[in-house]
């Protein structure tokens, strides 16, 4: 399968941030992106249709970016998603949270398009 | 005219130097800082501000206020579209880069060893707005240049009393 050509969910309350994601994600090469305003809609998405990788940010209303995280682990078919993270910092127990949730791995804001295509292979060559 | 004790200077670089990490990552915008002054009223200088209260070892806010020139251009190159006017995309990127200068800052004070969090950023706009800082204020501006326009960082920080 061609790492380029994944589905990306970017979830994100502010359409600003899913934009800049997106622009960032298509700098990268990834062009096939599907928004998702909260972890709670997110979810949703992913009962209805085929995603591959995950992308949220972790303070959202409804349904955190850590909640969604643990919502996606406890389910049968969507258990195994890749899953990063992104917060605006780098708090010690956040991380600690996510990597015992199982997140893949974590970005801290402000990223370069660089930064964020290297997260993505070197998680999507794990899996392989 | 506002009363209050003067934040101390160790705080300021770090609001700097993060306002100057974001924009350069997310924007690839090069801010030149200018030189930091004493602000002694609530006006804010630029057309919209993002304000962010912080909280922890010491407390205070942040506010980043641009002028339009400056923002529509930031936000282009943040988007990778071409912004005309101040709408709701413009002011939902003052709040997220108000949320990452504050993320980026905060993380630079912590290693000073304070520990501090943030609430979730406002945005105002319009000619004249007010900002009004948690500790009353007053504040210190560092202002900055772009191609596009003027914009400050205009922050208040002391100890939580």
């Amino acid at each position: 399968m061609d790492v380029k050509k994944i589905k990306i969910l970017v979830v994100d309350d502010f359409a600003t941030m899913r934009k800049v994601i997106r622009n960032l994600l298509k700098q990268s090469g990834f062009e096939n992106v599907a928004e998702a305003e909260d972890g709670a809609i997110a979810l949703q998405t992913l009962k209805s249709s085929k995603v591959d990788f995950i992308i949220s940010d972790w303070n959202m209303p409804n349904m955190t970016g850590i909640e969604l995280l643990k919502a996606v682990r406890a389910d049968n078919e969507l258990g195994k998603l890749p899953f990063l993270m992104v917060t605006a910092e780098s708090l010690k127990a956040n991380v600690v949270e996510a990597v015992k949730a199982g997140v893949s791995d974590y970005i801290v804001k402000p990223f370069t398009h660089e930064v964020l295509g290297e997260k993505i292979d070197k998680i999507m060559q794990t899996i392989k | 005219m506002l009363k209050g004790r003067i934040m101390d200077v160790k705080f300021i670089n770090p609001f700097l130097e993060g306002t100057i990490e974001v924009l350069k990552t997310m924007a690839f915008v090069d801010p030149r800082p200018g030189k930091p002054y004493l602000k002694k009223h609530n006006l804010a200088k630029g057309d919209v501000s993002g304000i962010i209260g912080i909280t922890g070892t010491i407390k205070g806010s942040l506010a980043l206020s641009f002028s339009a020139g400056s923002i529509l251009k930031i936000v282009s190159n943040m988007l990778g579209e071409e912004m005309t006017s101040i709408n709701g995309d413009i002011r939902d990127a003052v709040g997220e880069l108000t949320n990452m200068v504050s993320g980026a800052a905060r993380k630079k004070i912590e290693e000073m060893g304070f520990s501090l969090s943030a609430s979730i950023p406002t945005v105002v706009s319009g000619k004249e707005h007010s900002i009004m800082h948690v500790l009353g204020g007053p504040s210190v501006v560092i202002p900055f240049e772009t191609d596009g326009g003027p914009f400050v960082v205009d922050v208040c920080m002391g100890d939580p009393q």
